[in-house]
């Protein structure tokens, strides 16, 4: 069974780190995992955009096909990747707009509010975001992510990224 | 065996180097394949090997054959514009018989082209990139363990062959990230180039005229040896006697020849009852395996064909391929390069198909099942 | 006799150079001065380009490496970072150094690598028999200047201290003592020594700009090098139409191979202690 992730946003955002996180706990689970990315200017400011593909099985193809969800945490990133989802589900931050255009099952959440106001930091928005993302999609255990999560963020910030990540399960189990 | 990581190609060429026993790298940055010159300036201090970034790419490929020829294991990573500029003197290597791993992480081009997209344009430069004939074997990984796998090999057939050994990657396959379980390094082969005996009575390039590898000598050991780009004689010394440069350029020549049923590698798919046989390298091969399976199970009869060395092309086993499918379809992210080589050794036999991709993107699975299904364009 | 000739290998003689060249002579230096010095032949690599220069280490009794038009050092860089116990000269010529290799000279002389560059300048490509080079001066004649050279030329000596070499020197193969105790000191200094030697190119250089044959070339050096001692108490207007040979610069500073064995030093001390011995690759991100 092959689950693909897109999550897009704007450079800086540290959504290649969430990918690689997301990535790095599904291997914790013995699953297969490729994360790719698009790199160039865009990854200086512009739009971002890490994929994950988790399969217990062979992954031949390294990119999302047709992305079983969505990450978008920008108006930019949320009109570009939107109008592409099928099947899948997109995860929007609330301060985006919604278009009337794009079909997708959609959840909104406020991830970047939730970072900045309850843990206090907006850099942590990336892990708020994987906190999400990982309780909508029930892809990887809370418990595997938080031991992933602590093998990649930098030391002593620790504490404050099982936070941020357990306010995005949270807000997972809210919206859905 | 051990613990499964997710890592990055890029990451993977540079711990297969180190497992081979790279202890120098000189180059020059270049997306994509930095992370492999970044990760060898912070770990060859570590193990008392030597990092230099130097001023160009030229100067990068001057300096590891200078390491090399004090016995060091050495390498340098770049992408097409560097690799263009490497080319000279991958043919002093070739010449001077010095080994030496080149990793070429492909991106769009020519010229600056397109520094952050994947390609895979840089085949025919990679056999033919420097003048006149030379030995040159050139590798291509299929994913990132290949990565790991490919870049010991590469070492490998550099130090028993002495020649400059390419291993041909690109943007997708450097940077994507993939769970990868390393062989225990205690499980690896690891090949050392033969160094003479003694410095009495040394001829450096004295080896069997039917490619022959002469035992190389360190400098800094005694032997006061001379190496010269210029065609040269058993001693070294230069000739430009017509004879001895026919004999020594066909000693190069047969050794790749002769070393060609080590080298040779490929991967297959489905190929066992196939009327259908994709050929692909590198990327495109990932594309092309997904497609493959798609076909499958649509109850379309396709296989795939992925060498994993493109130079020398595993010629014998293409070619029995070739005499039993009904068609040869080559998706490469180029405008067809590797094809001309599978037109030659297929000779024909089943029509070839170029799908060609140059636009700075992976190919997509379905783009590939198409052909296949035959209503490609 | 003896104690220079056991630096050659005299099986190589004689060497391809015209009668009158003066890249003989440079040679001859080189290798009194390593003999004064009494250098291990096993632990000296010589190096070269492409060019009348770069056929010098062929004749020589050491490790010997003829790479390619430009790169000496480049390769030269690559075994005294790789062995920094060798002692590495690179032989090289004005269009090798200084055209095609400029950027690898000044690269060089920038990390102040430990490696003695002799530089034989005859201004001009006399093994392609006689294109105009960085080092022709003005108004020169060569085959690719009928009509007399119009670039400037570099001062190769201000080059190299600028870029950072702190070894400088110059002289002519008429001033072979000179050169010969220049090769010397540059070749004890830690650190990028350039000696320019100025040697004549009777063949091409010469006769097409009419200078005569090497004697008058010679006579030439002779007549214009003012030693940078003399030069000191000389007014310009006796420095007109004159060159400075002699110690140009001589500033020691921290050795390239030296600071990069000390910070690996550095970084295996503080790694041992840290992961008690045991390597492990941590995984880079971006």
């Amino acid at each position: 069974m092959r689950t693909e992730f897109r999550l897009s946003g704007s450079g800086g955002q540290g959504l290649l780190l969430a990918g690689i996180v997301l990535a790095e706990a599904a291997i914790l689970e013995d699953k297969n995992a490729v994360q790719t990315q698009s790199y160039g200017p865009e990854a200086r400011g512009g739009a971002s955009k890490a994929e994950v593909v988790i399969s217990g099985e062979d992954i031949d193809y390294p990119k999302a096909t047709d992305p079983d969800y969505l990450l978008a945490l920008t108006q930019e990133s949320y009109r570009s990747f939107g109008p592409l989802m099928g099947k899948g589900t997109i995860i929007v931050d609330s301060s985006v707009a919604l278009s009337d255009d794009i079909k997708a099952r959609t959840v909104s959440v406020p991830i970047l509010q939730a970072a900045a106001d309850d843990i206090g930091k907006k850099v942590v928005a990336n892990i708020v975001a994987l906190g999400v993302l990982a309780g909508v999609s029930g892809i990887v255990g809370h418990k595997t992510l938080e031991e992933a999560v602590k093998k990649r963020v930098p030391k002593g910030t620790e504490d404050l990224n099982l936070k941020a990540l357990a306010k995005g399960f949270e807000l997972a189990s809210a919206a859905t | 065996m051990t613990q499964a990581k997710l890592m990055q190609g890029n990451e993977a060429c540079t711990l297969g180097a180190l497992a081979a026993g790279l202890d120098f790298y000189a180059g020059y940055p270049i997306t994509p394949s930095t992370e492999i010159a970044e990760l060898c300036a912070e770990e060859l201090p570590k193990v008392g090997g030597k990092f230099i970034q130097m001023e160009d790419e030229i100067g990068s490929i001057a300096a590891i054959i200078g390491a090399s020829l004090t016995g060091r294991k050495a390498m340098t990573a770049t992408s097409g514009p560097g690799f263009s500029l490497m080319q000279e003197n991958i043919g002093y290597a070739g010449i001077a018989e010095v080994p030496v791993v080149i990793i070429d992480v492909q991106r769009v081009g020519p010229s600056t082209g397109q520094p952050t997209s994947p390609a895979q344009g840089d085949v025919m430069q990679a056999r033919w990139g420097t003048h006149g004939d030379h030995p040159v074997v050139v590798l291509a990984p299929g994913n990132v363990k290949e990565c790991f796998e490919l870049t010991v090999k590469a070492f490998n057939i550099a130090e028993e062959y002495r020649l400059p050994v390419v291993v041909l990657t690109d943007e997708v396959i450097g940077h994507m990230r993939e769970k990868v379980v390393l062989p225990e390094l205690s499980e690896l082969k690891v090949s050392n180039r033969v160094q003479p005996q003694a410095p009495g009575g040394y001829k450096p390039y004295e080896a069997d005229l039917d490619g022959g590898v002469p035992p190389m000598a360190r400098f800094g050991q005694g032997y006061r040896y001379h190496v010269t780009g210029l065609f040269h004689d058993e001693t070294g010394f230069p000739s430009n006697k017509g004879d001895v440069t026919d004999r020594f350029l066909r000693r190069l020549q047969r050794k790749v020849e002769k070393a060609e049923p080590a080298i040779r590698d490929y991967f297959t798919e489905s190929t066992d009852d196939c009327d259908t046989l994709v050929v692909a390298f590198g990327s495109s091969a990932m594309s092309s395996l997904s497609a493959v399976r798609q076909a499958r199970a649509a109850g379309i009869k396709a296989g795939l064909f992925r060498p994993k060395t493109i130079w020398p092309f595993p010629e014998e086993a293409l070619r029995e391929l070739a005499m039993r499918v009904k068609r040869i379809i080559v998706p490469e992210m180029n405008l067809g390069q590797l094809a001309l080589e599978i037109e030659r050794v297929s000779g024909c036999k089943a029509p070839v198909t170029r799908v060609s991709k140059v636009n700075g993107e992976l190919f997509k699975p379905e783009e590939i099942l198409a052909a296949i299904r035959g209503d490609a364009k | 006799m003896s104690d220079t000739m056991k630096y050659f290998r005299e099986n190589r003689l004689p060497h391809i150079w015209c009668p009158g060249c003066g890249h003989g002579t440079v040679t001859g230096a080189l290798v009194r001065a390593i003999a004064k010095l009494k250098l291990d032949k096993n632990k000296v690599v010589v190096v070269s380009g492409i060019g009348c220069s770069s056929r010098a280490p062929g004749y020589l009794d050491f490790d010997t490496l003829h790479t390619t038009h430009g790169r000496a050092l480049a390769f030269a860089t690559g075994i005294k970072l790789s062995r920094p116990d060798l002692k590495v000269i690179v032989m090289t010529g004005d269009g090798d150094a200084t055209a095609i290799g400029g950027n690898h000279f000044i690269h060089a002389a920038r990390r102040n690598i430990d490696i003695t560059t002799i530089v034989m300048n005859n201004n001009i490509y006399g093994m392609t028999s006689g294109q105009y080079s960085p080092m022709t001066p003005k108004g020169m004649l060569g085959t690719t200047a009928p009509y007399g050279n119009v670039e400037r030329s570099f001062d190769l000596g201000k080059l190299a201290i600028a870029a950072g070499a702190t070894y400088v020197g110059r002289a002519t193969s008429y001033h072979v003592t000179v050169l010969q105790d220049l090769i010397e000191k540059a070749l004890l200094n830690k650190g990028f020594s350039v000696v320019e030697a100025l040697t004549q190119c009777p063949t091409y250089m010469g006769r097409k700009n009419k200078l005569g044959g090497p004697v008058e070339m010679l006579e030439w050096f002779k007549a214009r090098a003012v030693n940078i001692k003399a030069a000191a108490v000389m007014t310009p207007d006796k420095l007109e139409g004159k060159f400075l040979i002699g110690e140009l610069y001589n500033q020691p500073e921290p050795e390239y191979t030296a600071e990069y064995s000390a910070m690996a030093d550095q970084v295996r001390r503080r790694f041992d202690a840290f992961q008690g011995g045991v390597r492990g690759c941590e995984q880079n991100s971006d």
